[in-house]
C-alpha cells in the first residue's frame, strides 16, 4: 500500500465519475450519429437506426444470463480433479 | 536430394543447438534460428520443391503456395518474439522444445502430402507436451499426460483416415476434400481435434494455463492455427465445418465467462477465436478461406500478445487467479497497456488488426446469405469484447487494488510485447500489409464508415453491457466442468466400479476353490492318512490280511463272470 493518502488518478471516485459521463457521451455520440452516417445492412434490419448497439447490448446480457444459469449447474470447488478421490492423473 | 533446405529442418537444428550450447552463443542460437528460418520461407517457391522416396510412395515435404507461405511466417515470426519474451527467464529445455514444437508447425505448413503432414504432426504432439511439463508443477505433470493421451489419440485417428484415403484412392496428395465417407471423416475428426473443437475442446483450457508464463505463450500460437491450415488446405468448404465453427465460438464466450483462472480466460478465447476460423473455412468462398487465414495470422499476434501480459503478471505476481489480482495498473503501466491493445485487437475494434480480419469472416457469411451465421458471428463479436475484451484487463489490471505492487515487465518481456503490440495496430491501420499476402486476391475494402460506426455501437454497448452486469460477474474460487468430466472422473469411476466387481467375484471365486479343496482334503485324510489323529487309520491305509485280499478278488471276478454270461 502507497503511504500516500491519494490513491492513483484513476482510482478515485470522482475521476471515476468522469469517465462514465465521457462513456455516456460516446455511447450517445455513437447512436447519433447514425443519422448522418448510414450503415449499410446487409439483411434490412441490420441497417435500423440504433440496431447495432441494441443487438450488441442484447446479445451481451443474453450470454451473461446464459452464462450465469450455467455455471450453477457447472461450477465446482477449484480443487474438485484434486481431491484424489478418482486418482485423476 | 536435398538441393533446398527446408525451413522446419534449419529450426529444428537450431532448437538442437540450444541445449548444446550456453551462455551468449545460446541467445544468438535463439535469434539466428528463427530469422533463418523466415528468410528460407520466403525463399520457397510455389509447389513441390523436392521429393523423397519412403516404401512405395513419393513423400513431398516441401511444398510453396501462398497461404502455406503465410502461415509458416506467422509461426517463425512467432517462434523469433517469443523467444525474445522468453529466453531470459525459461528453462533452456523449454525453450528448446518450443522451437522444436514451431519446427513442426512449420513442416505442417510445407508439407505437400498426407505422410509428412502426420510425421510434423506428430512432431508438434511431442514437444507441444513437453512444453506444458515445463510448467513444473504437479498439476502441470498431469495435465501434461492427459494433453499428450489426447493427442496422440488424435494422431490415431488421423492416422487411420490417411491409411483409408491412401488405399482407397492410392494418393497421398494434400488436396481439398469433402468428409463424404469414414476416411475423410476421419482425417476430418483428427484435425478437429487438435483445433479444440467439440466435444474434445476442454483439452486447451486444461493444459495451456498450466503451464510457465512463458510456455503458454508458445503454446498459444501453433496447434490449433496448424489445424486451421489442414482445414484450409484439406476441407475448405466443408458444410459440417461452420455449425461446428460457430459452437466453438459461442462455448469460447459462455466458459471464459465462467471463468477464475486469467490464462484461462484466455484459453478459452482461443476456442472461440478459431470457431471463426473454422466458421470461414465452412463457408469456404474466396473471401472466406482469405478471412480465415487472415484472421489465424492477426490472431497469432494479439493472443500471444495477452498470454505475454499475463504472463507477465503471473511472473511478477505468482498468482493467476482473477480473485487474487487487480489494480496492477499502478505499477504495471507497459504491461497493463500492451494488455489493452491485446484486448481490443482480439475484440475487433476499429484500428486494429482484429477489425480488419475479423470483418472478412461476416462480410463472407453476409455474400452468402447466411444469415443467422451472419447474425451469431456478430453476437459473438460482442461476447469476445465481453469476456476477453474487456474483462481480462478489467479483473487483472483494474477492479479494486489488491494491494499488489508488482514490477513491470523485464525489458525482454516488455520489448516483445511492444513489437506485437505495434503488429497488432499496425495491421489494423494499414491491413494492405498482411491483405497482399492471403491466398485469394483482395477486393474487400475493411473501412468503410458505416461498417466502423456498426461495429463501434456493437462494442461499445456490450462494454456497456459488462460493467452494468458486473454484479453478476463477481469472480469466484471455481472451475467449470466440461466434457472432460466424462473421461477425467464418469470413466474413472465406471472402470474403478468394474474392477471392483471383477475384485469381489475373484474373492467368491477363490473362496468357492478354497471351500472344495479343503473337503476333498478331509475327504482324502479321512480314507487316505495313515495317522489322521483318529485311533486307527484311513480305511485304504490300513493293513489289511492277504486272505481278505483274496476274498474280495474272487468275489469281484466271481460277479464279472455272472454279469458276462447274463
Amino acid at each position: 500500500m502507497k503511504p500516500d493518502s491519494k490513491d492513483h488518478w484513476l482510482a478515485r471516485p470522482e475521476s471515476i465519475r468522469l469517465l462514465w459521463r465521457v462513456f455516456a457521451i460516446v455511447l450517445a455520440a455513437t447512436v447519433v450519429a447514425q443519422l448522418v452516417i448510414g450503415v449499410k445492412g446487409y439483411f434490412g434490419v441490420d441497417g435500423w437506426f440504433g440496431f447495432g448497439a441494441a443487438f450488441g447490448f442484447l446479445s451481451c446480457v443474453a450470454m451473461v444470463l446464459f452464462a450465469k444459469a450455467l455455471g450453477f449447474l457447472l461450477k465446482r470447488n477449484t480443487d474438485y480433479y484434486d481431491d484424489g478421490e478418482h486418482g485423476d492423473v | 536430394m536435398f538441393e533446398f533446405l527446408p525451413p522446419a529442418i534449419v529450426l529444428l537444428l537450431g532448437a538442437m543447438l540450444i541445449g548444446l550450447v550456453r551462455g551468449a552463443l545460446r541467445t544468438a542460437v535463439l535469434f539466428a534460428a528463427p530469422l533463418l528460418t523466415l528468410w528460407l520461407i520466403w525463399l520457397v517457391p510455389d509447389g513441390v520443391v523436392f521429393d523423397v522416396g519412403f516404401l512405395d510412395y513419393r513423400l513431398e515435404p516441401l511444398e510453396g503456395s501462398p497461404v502455406r507461405r503465410l502461415f509458416a511466417t506467422i509461426f517463425a515470426l512467432m517462434a523469433l518474439v517469443g523467444g525474445l519474451y522468453a529466453y531470459r527467464q525459461a528453462k533452456w529445455y523449454e525453450l528448446a522444445a518450443a522451437y522444436a514444437y514451431a519446427a513442426g508447425a512449420i513442416g505442417v505448413s510445407f508439407a505437400g502430402d498426407l505422410i509428412s503432414l502426420f510425421l510434423f504432426w506428430e512432431l508438434m504432439a511431442l514437444f507441444s507436451t513437453v512444453v506444458v511439463w515445463c510448467g513444473g508443477t504437479p498439476g502441470a505433470r498431469a495435465a501434461g499426460i492427459r494433453y499428450a493421451v489426447m493427442h496422440l489419440l488424435g494422431g490415431v485417428i488421423l492416422k487411420v483416415g490417411i491409411e483409408g484415403v491412401v488405399v482407397h484412392t492410392g494418393s497421398i496428395d494434400i488436396q481439398p476434400m469433402l468428409a463424404t465417407n469414414f476416411d475423410t471423416w476421419m482425417i476430418l475428426a483428427g484435425l478437429l481435434i487438435n483445433a479444440a473443437a467439440p466435444p474434445v475442446s476442454a483439452w486447451l483450457a486444461d493444459s495451456y494455463p498450466e503451464s510457465s508464463p512463458t510456455g503458454s505463450v508458445f503454446l498459444s500460437a501453433f496447434t490449433t492455427k496448424t489445424a486451421v491450415l489442414a482445414l484450409i488446405l484439406l476441407f475448405p468448404g466443408e458444410p459440417a465445418l461452420i455449425g461446428i465453427g460457430l459452437f466453438m465460438v459461442m462455448y469460447g464466450i459462455i466458459y471464459a465467462l465462467l471463468e477464475n483462472d486469467i490464462r484461462r480466460i484466455l484459453a478459452f478465447s482461443i476456442v472461440n477465436q478459431v470457431g471463426f476460423m473454422v466458421c470461414a473455412i465452412g463457408i469456404g468462398t474466396e473471401l472466406a478461406i482469405n478471412g480465415a487465414a487472415a484472421h489465424a495470422f492477426a490472431h497469432i499476434i494479439y493472443k500471444a500478445l495477452l498470454f505475454m501480459s499475463a504472463g507477465v503478471v503471473v511472473y511478477r505476481t505468482g498468482f493467476n487467479r482473477c480473485t487474487e489480482l487487480g489494480g496492477l495498473f499502478r505499477t504495471m503501466p507497459l504491461t497493463a497497456i500492451c494488455g489493452i491493445i491485446g484486448a481490443l485487437a482480439i475484440s475487433g475494434f476499429p484500428l486494429t488488426s482484429g477489425f480488419t480480419t475479423k470483418t472478412m469472416i461476416s462480410q463472407a457469411a453476409a455474400n452468402e446469405t447466411l444469415i443467422a451465421v451472419y447474425f451469431l458471428l456478430a453476437a459473438a463479436s460482442a461476447g469476445v469484447f465481453l469476456h476477453a475484451g474487456i474483462k481480462f484487463p478489467w479483473f487483472v489490471f483494474f477492479q479494486r487494488d489488491s494491494g499488489l505492487r508488482p514490477k513491470d515487465a523485464p525489458w525482454n518481456m516488455g520489448l516483445a510485447m511492444v513489437v506485437f503490440a505495434g503488429l497488432c495496430i499496425l495491421l489494423g491501420v494499414a491491413p494492405q500489409l498482411l491483405y497482399q499476402f492471403l491466398p485469394y486476391p483482395v477486393e474487400y475494402e475493411a473501412y468503410t464508415p458505416g461498417k466502423v460506426l456498426f461495429y463501434l455501437q456493437l462494442l461499445l454497448f456490450s462494454g456497456l453491457a459488462f460493467f452494468l452486469l458486473l454484479p453478476l460477474m463477481k469472480r469466484t474460487e471455481t472451475i467449470s466442468l466440461d466434457a472432460d468430466w466424462l473421461w477425467r472422473v464418469l470413466l474413472y469411476r465406471l472402470a474403478s466400479g468394474a474392477y471392483g466387481i471383477a475384485k469381489a467375484a475373484g474373492h467368491a471365486a477363490s473362496s468357492a476353490a478354497d471351500a472344495v479343496l479343503s473337503r476333498l482334503h478331509v475327504l482324502a485324510n479321512r480314507h487316505f492318512s495313515s495317522s489322521p489323529g483318529k485311533d486307527r487309520p484311513g480305511i485304504f491305509a490300513r493293513a489289511w490280511p492277504i486272505g481278505t485280499t483274496a476274498l474280495w478278488i474272487a468275489v469281484l471276478l466271481t460277479s464279472y463272470v455272472l454279469v458276462y454270461y447274463f
